[in-house]
C-alpha cells in the first residue's frame, strides 16, 4: 500500500512541478499571445542555476557555493528572468514570430552550453545535486516524498493564485488588451512592448521555478532532460484546456496518455520495488518512448 | 583560416538554397515555418530510395562521374526527390497549413510547424533508422589546393558549390525574365495589392510550395553528399535557415542568398575559437547581432 501512495506521490510531484512551467506557459501565451518556442531553456536555467548556486564544490567544476536552498531558487528563477529580459528586449517589438525563432534559438544554444562547457554545467553527464531540503531531518522516505509533494502543490497553489490575482486585475486586462488589439491598447495609453516583456520575463521565472524544483527532486540535472521534447510536452498539456483552472485537468489527461502503458500497470504497481528507483525507471522509459 | 572559410562557403551555399523557399513563404503567408528545414530531410532521402531504386533497374547508371563520387543515377533521383518534395510540401501546405490558415491565426500556423517538423522527423526515423548513411560508399579524395596555408577541397564539394550557384541563377533568370517570376515578385512585395492587379494567390502560394521544396531537396542532397544524411539534418538546418533569412531580410529572395553565406562562414570560422559543440549555436548569434543592428535585415523594409 504504502509502495502504491508513494508512487502515485512521485506522479503527482512531477506533474505538480510541469505544471508550475505551464501556468508560466499560459501567462506567455494565453493571457499576453507570446510564443515560446524554447521553454526548455528557462527551465534550463532555474535547474542549472539553482544546481550551480547550492551544490556542493567538486574538483574541476564552477560553483558548488553550498548556498542555501531558497537563495539557490532565488538565483535559478533569476537567472532565467535574465535570459528572458535579454531575449524579449531584442525581439518584442518587432513582428511575432521573431520570438519564436529567438526562444527556438536561446533553446540551442543554451543545450549546447551545457553539453560542451564542462567547467560549468559538467557537460553530458551533468550536474549533481545538494541533499533535498530536510531530508536528514525527515529521515523516512516516504514522508519526506509526501512534504516533498505538499511543497510543490503549495508553491503551484502560490503561483495559480497569483496569476489569478494578476490576469483578473488591471493589470492582467492590460495584457488581454493588447493580445487582442494592439493598437487600440496603444491609444489609451499602454507601453505594449513593456508590458509584453513583463509578461515575458514572469512566465519564464515561473518555467524557472519548475526547473528548479526538478533539479532539487533529482538532486541531478544533465542536458537530456532538457530535451527538446519537453517544450512541446508542456505546449501540449497547456492547449488541451483554454484557461487556466483546465490546465491542471489537462495535465492529468496528458500525463496519463504519456505515461499509462509504463505506469499504471497492476502487476508493476504491485510488485514491491523500492520507491524511487520505480518511479525513475518509469519516466526514463516514458521519456525514451517520446524522445524522437 | 582558409580551410574554414572554404567549408563554410560550401555550407553557405546548401543554407542560402534552403532559406530561398522560407523566406517567400514566411512573407506571403506571415508565419515563421518550423517544419520548413524538414524538406531538406525529405529530399535527401528520397534521393537515397530513388537512387537505389534507379540502380537496381538500370546497372549503367550506377557508374560514378570521376573524379566525383556522384553516380548517374543519383543525380537522376535528385531531380525526381527535388519534385517530389515539391510535392510533399504542397500536400503538407494543404493537409495542415491551409485549414489552420483559413480559421485562425498566425501563431497557431507556428506551433503546428512544430507538430508537422516532429511528425515528419520522427516518420523519417521509423522509415530509415537513427544511424548516419551515405550515398555512396565510395571514398573521395580531397585534392590538395595548397600546402601552405593548408586548404583541402574534394572534387565534389566544388560540384556541390556550381550546382547550387547554377540552381540560384536558374531562378533568377525565372523571376526577372518571365511573366510567372514577376507575379511571384508582386506577391513577395504585396500580396493584397498583387491580387489587386490579377495575381491568383493561391496558385502562387502552391508555387512558392514547389519552388521552396524543390530547392530544399536539392540543398538537403547537396548536404548529405558533402557530409552524410541522418534523421536530424532537417532538424540541424532549423536555426541556419532562419538565421538567413532574418539577416537577408524576410521576404527578399536576394536577402535569403546573401544571408546564407555569412551564416555559413561564421559557423565555419567560430570552429578556429569554439569547440565544434558550439556551432549550433552560431546561427543564434548572428539572429541576436542582426536584430540588435539591423532588425529587419539587410534587404528587408519595416513592416508591421
Amino acid at each position: 500500500m504504502i509502495g502504491v501512495i508513494s508512487y502515485l506521490a512521485f506522479f503527482a510531484t512531477m506533474a505538480g512541478i510541469l505544471a508550475i512551467a505551464v501556468l508560466g506557459l499560459n501567462l506567455q501565451w494565453g493571457t499576453t499571445g507570446l510564443f515560446n518556442g524554447g521553454v526548455v531553456a528557462f527551465f534550463g536555467a532555474g535547474a542549472y542555476g539553482t544546481m550551480i548556486l547550492g551544490g556542493r564544490p567538486e574538483p574541476g567544476q564552477f560553483g558548488g557555493f553550498e548556498a542555501p536552498f531558497l537563495l539557490a531558487v532565488a538565483g535559478g528563477v533569476g537567472l532565467a528572468g535574465l535570459v528572458a529580459w535579454a531575449v524579449g528586449l531584442l525581439t518584442l517589438r518587432l513582428r511575432h514570430d521573431y520570438l519564436a525563432i529567438a526562444t527556438f534559438g536561446v533553446a540551442v544554444a543554451f543545450e549546447s552550453v551545457t553539453r560542451n562547457a564542462e567547467w560549468l554545467t559538467g557537460g553530458a553527464k551533468g550536474l549533481r545535486g545538494f541533499p533535498r531540503p530536510f531530508e536528514a531531518a525527515v529521515g523516512d522516505p516516504f514522508l519526506y516524498g509526501l512534504l516533498f509533494l505538499g511543497a510543490v502543490l503549495e508553491a503551484l497553489g502560490l503561483a495559480w493564485w497569483g496569476l489569478e490575482r494578476l490576469t483578473a486585475s488591471p493589470y492582467g486586462r492590460a495584457l488581454r488588451a493588447i493580445r487582442e488589439d494592439e493598437e487600440a491598447a496603444r491609444a489609451i495609453g499602454k507601453n505594449p512592448a513593456r508590458l509584453r516583456l513583463q509578461a515575458f520575463v514572469v512566465g519564464a521565472m515561473l518555467m524557472g521555478v519548475s526547473g528548479a524544483l526538478y533539479a532539487t527532486f533529482y538532486a541531478f540535472i544533465r542536458p537530456q532532460d532538457l530535451a527538446p521534447i519537453l517544450t512541446f510536452q508542456l505546449w501540449a498539456m497547456q492547449l488541451y484546456t483554454g484557461s487556466i483552472q483546465y490546465i491542471l485537468i489537462g495535465l492529468v489527461i496528458v500525463l496519463m496518455l504519456l505515461w499509462r502503458p509504463e505506469g499504471l500497470l497492476p502487476e508493476r504497481i504491485g510488485r514491491r520495488t523500492p520507491n524511487r528507483t520505480a518511479g525513475t525507471a518509469a519516466a526514463t522509459a516514458s521519456k525514451e518512448a517520446t524522445t524522437p | 583560416m582558409i580551410q574554414n572559410l572554404a567549408d563554410g562557403i560550401l555550407t553557405g551555399s546548401v543554407i542560402s538554397l534552403g532559406a530561398i523557399g522560407l523566406t517567400l513563404i514566411m512573407h506571403v503567408l506571415r508565419f515563421a515555418n518550423f517544419s520548413y528545414a524538414e524538406l531538406l530531410g525529405i529530399g535527401a532521402y528520397a534521393a537515397l530510395v530513388f537512387d537505389r531504386l534507379l540502380s537496381a533497374l538500370a546497372p549503367a547508371l550506377a557508374a560514378a562521374f570521376r573524379p566525383l563520387t556522384l553516380t548517374g543515377s543519383l543525380a537522376l533521383a535528385t531531380v525526381l526527390a527535388m519534385a517530389l518534395t515539391g510535392a510533399s510540401a504542397v500536400a503538407i501546405d494543404r493537409m495542415v497549413f491551409r485549414r489552420i490558415r483559413a480559421r485562425a491565426d498566425p501563431l497557431s500556423m507556428v506551433f503546428a510547424s512544430f507538430g508537422v517538423a516532429l511528425i515528419v522527423r520522427n516518420l523519417i526515423t521509423l522509415a530509415f533508422g537513427h544511424r548516419a548513411q551515405l550515398y555512396s560508399n565510395d571514398i573521395a579524395f580531397a585534392e590538395v589546393v595548397s600546402r601552405d596555408p593548408m586548404l583541402l577541397i574534394k572534387p565534389g564539394q566544388v560540384f556541390v558549390l556550381v550546382a547550387a550557384v547554377v540552381l540560384m541563377l536558374a531562378l533568377h533568370l525565372i523571376l526577372t525574365r518571365t511573366t510567372f517570376g514577376f507575379a511571384l515578385r508582386a506577391v513577395a512585395e504585396n500580396p493584397t495589392l498583387a491580387q489587386v492587379a490579377g495575381v491568383r494567390l493561391a496558385a502562387m502560394v502552391t508555387a512558392i510550395w514547389l519552388i521552396g521544396g524543390a530547392l530544399s531537396a536539392a540543398a538537403g542532397v547537396f548536404y548529405a553528399l558533402t557530409n552524410h544524411l541522418s534523421p536530424a539534418l532537417g532538424h540541424n538546418f532549423v536555426l541556419p535557415l532562419f538565421a538567413a533569412t532574418i539577416a537577408g531580410g524576410i521576404g527578399s529572395v536576394y536577402g535569403a542568398v546573401a544571408g546564407g553565406f555569412p551564416v555559413g562562414i561564421a559557423s565555419g570560422l567560430s570552429l578556429m575559437i569554439l569547440p565544434s559543440g558550439y556551432t549550433p549555436a552560431m546561427p543564434f548569434l548572428i539572429i541576436l547581432a542582426v536584430l540588435l543592428v539591423r532588425p529587419h535585415g539587410l534587404f528587408g523594409e519595416a513592416r508591421a
